[in-house]
């Protein structure tokens, strides 16, 4: 046998998977409270203690960590235009397994380096101009940042021909400064791997240790990556296969929590159909996207806000029976579905959550009329043909109905400019392995990926 | 002397894409960076591809007919987005009907554009014409 322990230092709950990299079985899986308040090493030996110890202890290979405890990884992004550079740095954070805070494009204001304080952004990140293109804004920025009267670690990625400049007029008040490739080296392309490789490195070296998290390293070997950076490596290479072991192509998960929901695509997303032209900034192969009002519980106040006549529609009930049943809760975020009526209360909301989410995601079209015909405009990604759709997340795997909830995600024919996927095969990732293969990927690709056509199951 | 750059691209709701390569390539080859934004750009697309690349000038066609429509206003905006002494062209069949050129070129100018010129015109022109703009050659 050869253990390897996996952990993810949740917001709420530290979860443990115990592997044999042998077998290529789970050997247990368990949860229990996250205790950053004291030690995170409490939390962590709770869960572990539930999971039955073999005659003469556990004798781990590996113990590999993963964290989105203490308010997970959260960045402050700022680029020039809104729909580019900014955009692209946005893009590149959230790749990176972020909680983007606040994107500010153009030239920081006061008031802007205000919300930084108010904030406490665990890393800033600094992008504006093309490779050769504008240089003023980025280096008034940097000017600007400076002033902060705090130090934050600062990762740079814009225009190269400052970009040394901007990082020695950060260096005086901020460490580390870190120079990445720019996020947008020529108009309209993305480029976001040496951001957020920057990323993670700042994070490994500074912010974990800021966290309190680096008490958890004398027992572990390392915390490598946030936990949405896990989730989205392990999603890569069920998508892609391992060596001669074909992976299940294009795919889409989805993450329903209690106060997020998360969208990640390993798809290109190009146009299905013929005669229709891309417009907008390329979308990154790997995306995610994170829905912080789409929540079923702690969330759940703003999901009704955006969502309630649909959720109203869908429920055929009155407002006052819906605000009854957000008040329940409002008071106890974890309850249990009592009734009937409860439960498909709970199925309402999951189902608008994922719908929202995956409408956010994915890509629209639309239609212009030109003296030529109607021609067809794309913006984002096109994932009508997409055939694997991965739920995962706590909500869903203690609920009865998962496939109900994943539904939301299917393409509506009332809303046909949207392109979610119209005919997809469900999976559900039953174990809650996905963040846990993420890390095992580290060190063993080829068992976290039959780990996961193992443990991810069909509905 | 360092490369000047140009935001090229087709206004509105216009498709006509071969005269934008046609363009993109005389205008690479004769030493300028194009930044191409191809068909159905609008105004917006222009101006931030301008700020984010530091342009020198836009590079606007129009072949369809309803180039007065598109293009009125870019100028304006230019100003209010902090770019507005950037050069910029127009060209094309930037009208419907059998219109007197020489009226066009007014309504054109008065809207804001450097140079306007009519359709048949040859890349070499305006080549010419932006580097004398940007103060490339000596005379």
């Amino acid at each position: 046998m050869q253990a390897v322990l996996l952990i993810d230092f949740g917001s709420t709950y530290t979860k443990v998977t115990i592997v044999d990299l042998d077998s290529e079985i789970i050997l247990g899986t368990a949860r229990s409270g996250t205790t950053i308040e004291t030690n995170i090493m409490e939390g962590m030996k709770a869960a572990l203690a539930q999971i039955p110890e073999p005659v003469g202890g556990w004798k781990f290979v590996r113990k590999l960590a993963c964290s989105s405890a203490a308010g997970g990884l959260k960045m402050i992004a700022s680029g020039l235009v809104k729909e580019l550079t900014a955009e692209a740095a946005r893009r590149a954070a959230l790749g990176a397994g972020a909680r983007v805070l606040e994107v500010f494009s153009y030239e920081l204001t006061q008031k802007d380096l205000d919300r930084i304080i108010v904030s406490k952004p665990d890393i800033l990140l600094l992008a504006g101009g093309t490779d050769g293109g504008n240089r003023e804004v980025i280096l008034k920025n940097a000017q600007m940042l400076s002033t902060l009267p705090v130090s934050l670690p600062v990762v740079i990625a814009g225009n190269k021909v400052v970009s040394g400049q901007a990082a020695d007029i950060l260096r005086k008040q901020h460490t580390p400064v870190v120079v990445a490739d720019n996020v947008m080296p020529e108009l309209g392309v993305l480029s976001v791997e040496s951001a957020r490789l920057a990323i993670r490195e700042v994070y490994l070296t500074h912010i974990i240790q800021a966290k309190g998290l680096d008490k958890a390293e004398e027992y572990l070997e390392r915390i490598m990556m946030p936990t949405p950076s896990a989730v989205l490596s392990a999603a890569e290479l069920l998508a892609q296969g391992y060596g001669s072991e074909p992976g299940m192509g294009e795919l889409m998960i989805v993450d329903v929590g209690g106060a997020t929901t998360d969208v990640h695509s390993i798809a290109k997303g190009d146009p299905s159909k013929p005669s229709v032209m891309l417009k907008g900034l390329p979308e990154p192969y790997v995306k995610r996207t994170v829905e912080g009002d789409l929540g079923m519980r702690y969330s759940s106040e703003a999901l009704v806000e955006t969502a309630g006549k649909r959720l109203m529609d869908y429920l055929g009930w009155t407002d006052g029976q819906v605000s009854d049943q957000l008040n329940l809760y409002k008071e106890d975020p974890w309850r249990i579905p009592q009734t009937a009526e409860e439960a498909k209360f709970d199925v309402a909301m999951g189902r608008i959550a994922v719908g929202l989410a995956v409408d956010r995601h994915v890509g629209t079209i639309e239609v212009v009329y030109t003296p030529f015909g109607a021609s067809y405009i794309q913006n984002g990604k096109d994932l009508t043909p997409l055939a694997v759709v991965i739920g995962t997340g706590g909500v869903l795997l203690h609920h009865s109905d998962p496939l109900e909830i994943l539904r939301g995600g299917v393409f509506n024919p009332q809303d046909p400019m949207i392109l979610k996927p119209q005919n997809p095969v469900f999976y559900l990732d039953e174990e809650y392995i996905l963040a846990a293969m993420g890390l095992l990927r580290e060190v063993s690709p080829q068992v976290a990926f039959r780990m996961m056509k193992k443990y991810i199951v069909k509905l | 002397m360092e490369q000047k750059t140009v935001v090229l691209g087709v206004i509105g709701s216009d498709v006509h894409a071969v005269g934008n390569r046609i363009l993109d390539f005389a205008f690479t080859q004769a030493g300028f960076k194009v930044i191409n934004i191809g068909v159905l750009a609008t105004q917006e697309e222009f101006i931030h591809s301008a700020i984010e690349t530091n342009a020198d000038a836009l590079l606007v066609s129009s072949l369809y007919g309803h180039g007065e429509m598109d293009c009125r206003g870019l100028r304006e905006k230019c100003q209010e987005t902090g770019i507005g002494s950037i050069i910029i062209y127009v060209g094309g069949n930037l009208v419907v009907g059998k219109q007197d050129f020489e009226s066009v070129k007014e309504r054109f100018l008065a809207m804001g554009f450097d140079r306007v010129y009519p359709p048949g015109t040859l890349p070499d022109t305006p080549i010419e014409d932006l580097r004398r703009d940007l103060g490339m050659t000596i005379n």
